[in-house]
């Protein structure tokens, strides 16, 4: 059991044919994942690792199926890909680009709304689900199946994260990086239900960062609604305010977006805040 | 990425917002002549990107010509939080009955754009916000939908009673808006607006901040000015790196925005203070490592040097090429611990094994030696 990724899952390159693309189109089918199409605008009727390109994501889903898409567009094209993929009736896009202007990610935002799509990302690492598929850039090697649900606004602190859980023998049952912009397409308050709900997860961990309140609104979602333990990292005690700390989202404006006021959050809330990545997979067995 | 006043005066004047009369100018002479031209009072405001400018001595009235040349050879050249001043604005004095604030941000919480008001003006609207909540309008615009009358009306009504300054400022905050969507702005201020003695709307002090994510839009990079940014801040974006630098001993380089915030978050938690922050992004090259060790090495409070990576797409093998490389390139006065995992690490260890770097097995290892090393 997992989350919006599983044994149904058909996938979709987006930008296939580009470096990004095709080097991660690789990684993917060696992890075992459907990869059923790719898509490049005037590149249709070529293949790229066996897989075959069309050339809009309408003709994609006709001919293969595909119901999810990963998309490695450039930042610049990266907007029309979406609704492109949108418009086509894609189930899950995983937008992959990083550098996407914030005004178009908020037009796409308030375009999603009441449409059966859901989008991750962009900017995000995309989306496993251990030993079914991964859809995105993180290393499958450091996954392993599980009850344990990870969703994270960072890309290699997840890793870290999954490592640990992993050595720890505690498997995964989805694990997936939101993205690191501001403003994206689901967020915590959109994905913890989904985790409350699958029978394939007993535990969440949620690793935030300073930037933004979602991990207040997080909060207030797991004190009231959530029966399912969790437990919490958040990155950026020490990053001074007012500096964006690489994520275009991790910066402290204003006052808002510390990490001691969402770790006060969480605590509220009743979730198990660890000090380092390290402790996490302690406190998670504590909970179960 | 922050404009100057001056350029952002620019951008409300093209979309026809009523701005100040006057020029931006880099020398005393200049100052002058535009006093001249102008043919009354004048303001000369030092163009630095930092708050608390007026209060630094940066902002002047001169009553004529010659004061105009005087007071901005004082002000060019003059220093402001660590930044010198190579620009003033000088501007007509005017006089204000009323000072106002128009403001426009994306509401990351809310998913629209927020446009704000206050009868409040010429005060830090987060001020405003905390001592007086009551005196901001605001509402959340779609935009997709766009700025409608109503919302409009909402935002001007509470300002005047009289009708043609309600329309006069509606009219403003639609420039604005307009300004804000064509240029990619994260925040585009008006403030103060100000109602002269004559009845008329002026934007005083106008403030833009532009989408760092925009910024492939040539006519928007052009207007970064390099030198209002921290030197090696500039010299690691040029670089494709990420970097901020603070004032500890403990100077790290890791890969990935959250595993570097966290490293530093550790460094602290383990007793030591970071020097720095530093991603050098997913697909790391031998010659970021290079860079990234060239611009740590110029923070003068350094002692000891983490270097922390995480192998995905980012290869062990790459980063310990770097290391050699820099190592070669360059004299490395401190003591280096080298924590490298995942894609490739054992062909790193490899790699490094004929060096007398210091390696850790894990993450908490190599924090608790470095802190131990800087001490």
């Amino acid at each position: 059991m997992s989350i919006l990724v599983d044994k149904d899952t058909r996938v979709c390159v987006q930008g296939i044919t580009g470096r990004d693309g095709s080097f991660h189109t690789k990684g993917m089918l060696d992890y075992g994942t459907p990869v059923v199409a790719g898509v490049t605008p005037g590149k249709g009727g070529q293949e790229v690792h066996g897989v075959p390109v069309f050339n809009t994501v309408q003709e994609a889903v006709e001919a293969t199926g595909a119901n999810t898409s990963a998309t490695y567009v450039p930042a610049r094209f990266a907007p029309d890909a979406i609704y492109e993929a949108i418009d086509a009736g894609i189930k899950l896009i995983v937008a992959i680009t990083e550098g996407v202007p914030t005004q178009e990610v908020l037009k796409i935002y308030n375009y999603l709304k009441g449409k059966p799509t859901k989008m991750i990302g962009p900017n995000s690492p995309g989306i496993i689900t251990p030993g079914v598929a991964k859809v995105g850039i993180m290393p499958g090697g450091i996954h392993k199946p599980g009850k344990i649900g990870v969703i994270s606004r960072s890309g290699t602190l997840t890793y870290e994260v999954v490592d640990q859980l992993s050595s720890a023998g505690l498997g995964q049952s989805t694990c997936l990086g939101i993205g690191g912009d501001q403003i994206i397409g689901m967020s915590f308050i959109d994905l913890l239900p989904l985790f409350e709900a699958d029978e394939g997860t007993d535990a969440v961990v949620l690793i935030g960062e300073i930037g933004g309140t979602d991990e207040e609104i997080a909060a207030s979602y797991i004190k009231s609604e959530m029966r399912k333990p969790v437990v919490s990292f958040i990155a950026g005690r020490a990053a001074p305010a007012g500096k964006r700390m690489g994520h275009a989202g991790a910066i402290i404006a204003g006052g808002t977006g510390t990490a001691e006021a969402k770790i006060k959050a969480l605590e509220e809330a009743g979730v198990s805040v660890a000090r380092t990545p390290m402790e996490i997979p302690d406190l998670i067995k504590q909970r179960l | 990425m922050k404009v100057h006043e001056y350029q952002a005066r620019e951008i409300f004047a093209r979309y026809g917002i009523p701005v100040l009369q006057g020029e931006v100018c880099a020398t005393p002479e200049e100052a002058r002549k535009i006093a001249e031209k102008l043919q009354k009072s004048v303001v000369i405001k030092a163009q630095v990107q930092v708050g608390g400018r007026g209060k630094a001595g940066g902002i002047k009235l001169a009553k004529n010509p010659e004061e105009a040349e005087k007071l901005a050879k004082e002000i060019l050249g003059m220093e402001i939080k660590g930044i010198t001043v190579e620009k003033i604005m000088v501007t007509e004095a005017i006089d204000i009955k009323e000072e106002l604030y128009v403001g426009m941000v994306i509401d990351r919480a809310g998913k629209k754009i927020a446009l704000m008001t206050s009868e409040a003006g010429g005060i830090e609207i987060e001020e405003v916000a905390r001592k007086t909540p009551d005196k901001i309008h605001k509402v959340g615009v779609d935009p997709l939908v766009g700025l409608k009358n109503y919302q409009i009306q909402r935002l001007v009504a509470p300002l005047f009673k009289e009708k043609e300054l309600k329309q006069e400022a509606g009219s403003i905050i639609r420039k604005l808006y307009q300004a804000f969507v064509e240029n990619d702005c994260s925040l585009a201020e008006i403030n103060p607006l100000v109602v002269t003695v004559e009845g008329k709307l002026l934007a005083c002090d106008t403030k833009v901040n532009i989408d760092d994510n925009a910024l492939f839009r040539k006519e928007l990079a052009e207007l970064r000015d390099p030198g209002a940014e921290d030197p090696l801040e500039l010299e690691a974006r040029q670089s494709d790196l990420s970097y901020v630098g603070l004032d500890g001993s403990v100077a790290c380089i890791v890969n990935g925005a959250g595993l570097a915030m966290t490293t530093m978050d550790i460094i602290k938690l383990y007793g030591g203070e970071p020097a720095n922050f530093l991603d050098v992004g997913g697909s790391s090259s031998p010659e970021k490592v290079v860079n990234a060790m060239r611009i740590i090495l110029t923070n003068k409070n350094v002692r000891a040097i983490l270097i922390n990576i995480f192998g995905g797409i980012t290869r062990c093998d790459d980063i310990a090429a770097g290391i050699i490389e820099a190592m070669n390139k360059m004299e490395v006065p401190y003591p280096i611990v080298v924590r490298l995992t995942g894609t490739n690490k054992e062909k790193a260890r490899e790699m490094l094994a004929n060096t007398d770097l210091n390696f850790a097995d894990s993450f908490a290892e190599g924090v608790k030696k470095v802190v131990k090393l800087a001490e």
